[in-house]
């Protein structure tokens, strides 16, 4: 496993000293203070909602950092020609993909934790409960790791940042908004495509507060299959290579 | 100590390496030739692990690249025609990243990086950003990663490419200290460079091994009834007569100058020996006939690499 967290080490200071690192953070970081202040520090609130809402917000900023700095796990590895030190390294496929997606993941945590100032400002002025923002940030954590794993799997898959980049972020829009297609088709079929949704049949309950197994076990199903896949699509590229 | 048999490799319909089968000793500094397009960068990606044959294997200590492609990139340090590495990284950082990463541990990390600084002359640079060094430096630093975990064999990929006179002067003689430790496979499309540094030459052209062995042996195979002969008279009447006998071929003559010329030929010792007595008849003198040593590798090149079109793998 040490080469797997060398890796790992590599890829989240990489991420403090590109432009796409923190400025990325820095600009998202502004934006979502500004939307957190916009929509939801206006008006009459209870804390609850106002942290119900911030855990909502939340999710999206959070996968648009999971795409965004994902689709350079891989792909700028081979634009680079540096992917040339990694697979020829004595290692298996599995590893280098853990690396680089614990490696992002770790940059995501340390976005989730530059932006926890806003449920700690409610936090501190109103009446939350720690186990709200406890459950709250199980649950955006898990949902980061979802959005991390389908991204590592783009770039693995693809050439191309960009490339990567829009694949991951259909995929996850696709899996954000499965209960639309779910409301149009009748039965069994309608309901397995509504509990694949990331959203309304999962993360909203944390956002309430509710911490749900049933969740949690889905999540980490789905990093799984996606490091899995990641995985094979790096050993399968070796012949076309 | 590398046995390769029938490798071959198809990117869609096109075959890039068409059953290639060779063997290299331990210890031997072994040139890649071969023009663009060839499949040597393909065959060098295969032996570093980065591709997989779609058939064929080759075995690295009595590894099999199919069966323990670990093991076989445990042995092998690659040097690709553009250097891996990270700008943002420090030269030790990188060395130690890259021993690291090959499965070195503790003080086995600190001693080889110690050692391949030494040996690659990186001493000034080792704190100094990759970014800010030289193409000459980015090539030292690739070859320092590359044996970083001192493996039996070491692929260079046109290691002297953007280099100047002297850097590859330098690159020359770090080559040869190099082979000292370990098997070099030095592909390169400069052939000075090959002939200065390499023991042996696998010539591949269109994915096919045309060729390998020492460069006086594939110029012997190449042309083995080729022969010499230098003369006095005119040169245009020496091709006339030359051009006139039967069981001689690819005849050329030039002037050496104004009184003497010289002809090179391939035939049978009695087409020499009649080449000889018809020039003595027509008054031209014969100063020496000898056995054709010669052309340079370039002509070796050209004569191995030069096959129509239609017979290439490529095609079928």
């Amino acid at each position: 496993m040490r080469p797997t967290w060398l890796i790992c080490a590599r890829e989240f200071r990489a991420y403090f000293l590109t432009p796409l690192g923190y400025g990325l953070v820095a600009a998202l970081l502004c934006l979502h203070g500004l939307y957190f202040n916009v929509t939801l520090l206006q008006g009459e609130h209870s804390s609850y909602e106002v942290v119900q809402g911030y855990f909502f917000q939340s999710s999206g900023f959070v996968a648009a950092v999971a795409v965004l700095v994902t689709m350079r796990a891989f792909a700028e590895e081979r634009q680079t020609g540096t992917a040339m030190l990694l697979l020829t390294a004595p290692l298996p496929e599995w590893q280098l993909v853990l690396g680089k997606f614990l490696g992002a993941f770790g940059f995501l945590c340390v976005y989730v934790a530059l932006s926890a100032y806003m449920p700690l400002l409610i936090m501190v002025n109103g009446a939350v409960t720690p186990g709200h923002l406890v459950a709250g940030y199980v649950g955006l954590l898990a949902l980061g790791a979802v959005v991390t794993a389908i991204g590592t799997l783009t770039s693995a898959l693809s050439n191309s940042q960009l490339l990567a980049a829009v694949l991951a972020a259909s995929i996850v829009a696709l899996l954000f908004a499965c209960w639309v297609v779910a409301g149009a088709v009748q039965g069994v079929l309608g309901e397995a495509i509504a509990y694949l949704d990331l959203m309304l049949s999962h993360y909203l309950s944390f956002s309430r507060g509710v911490i749900k197994l049933s969740t949690l076990v889905y999540y980490a199903s789905l990093v799984y299959l996606a490091l899995l896949a990641a995985s094979v699509a790096l050993r399968l590229r070796r012949w076309g290579a | 100590m590398i046995v390769a048999e029938s490798l071959s490799k198809y990117y869609g319909q096109r075959r890039a390496l068409d059953d290639v089968s060779f063997r290299i000793g331990r210890g031997e500094v072994v040139g890649f030739l071969g023009p663009n397009g060839a499949g040597k960068t393909t065959l060098l990606k295969l032996l570093s692990g980065v591709s997989m044959s779609h058939a064929g294997d080759f075995c690295i200590d009595g590894y099999s690249s199919r069966r323990q492609p670990l093991e076989v990139r445990r042995r092998v340090g690659f040097l690709p025609d553009r250097p891996p590495l990270y700008d943002d990284m420090r030269v030790g950082a990188m060395l130690r990243f890259a021993a690291e990463l090959r499965g070195l541990q503790g003080t086995a990390v600190t001693e080889r990086v110690a050692k391949v600084v030494q040996q690659c002359g990186l001493s000034e640079v080792q704190e100094d950003l990759v970014r800010w060094l030289s193409h000459g430096y980015r090539q030292r630093v690739g070859i320092a990663m590359a044996i970083v975990h001192a493996p039996a064999l070491l692929i260079l990929d046109e290691p002297i490419n953007g280099l100047d006179p002297q850097q590859i002067r330098q690159m020359r003689e770090l080559i040869r200290t190099l082979a000292q430790e370990h098997t070099v496979l030095l592909s390169s499309h400069i052939l000075a460079e090959v002939e200065h540094t390499c023991d042996r030459l696998l010539i591949l052209n269109r994915g096919r091994l045309v060729a390998q062995g020492r460069e006086a042996d594939l110029r012997q195979q190449l042309r083995p009834d080729g022969f010499t002969l230098r003369g006095q008279g005119g040169v245009e009447q020496a091709a006339i007569v030359a051009q006139s006998l039967l069981g001689l071929r690819d005849v050329q003559v030039r002037a050496l100058d104004s009184a003497r010329f010289e002809l090179l030929a391939c035939g049978s010792l009695a087409a020499r020996s009649t080449l000889v007595t018809a020039l003595v008849q027509h008054n031209l003198g014969v100063e020496q006939l000898a056995p054709r040593q010669g052309g340079d590798l370039e002509a070796l090149f050209l004569g191995l690499t030069e096959v129509p079109p239609s017979t290439g793998p490529g095609e079928s």
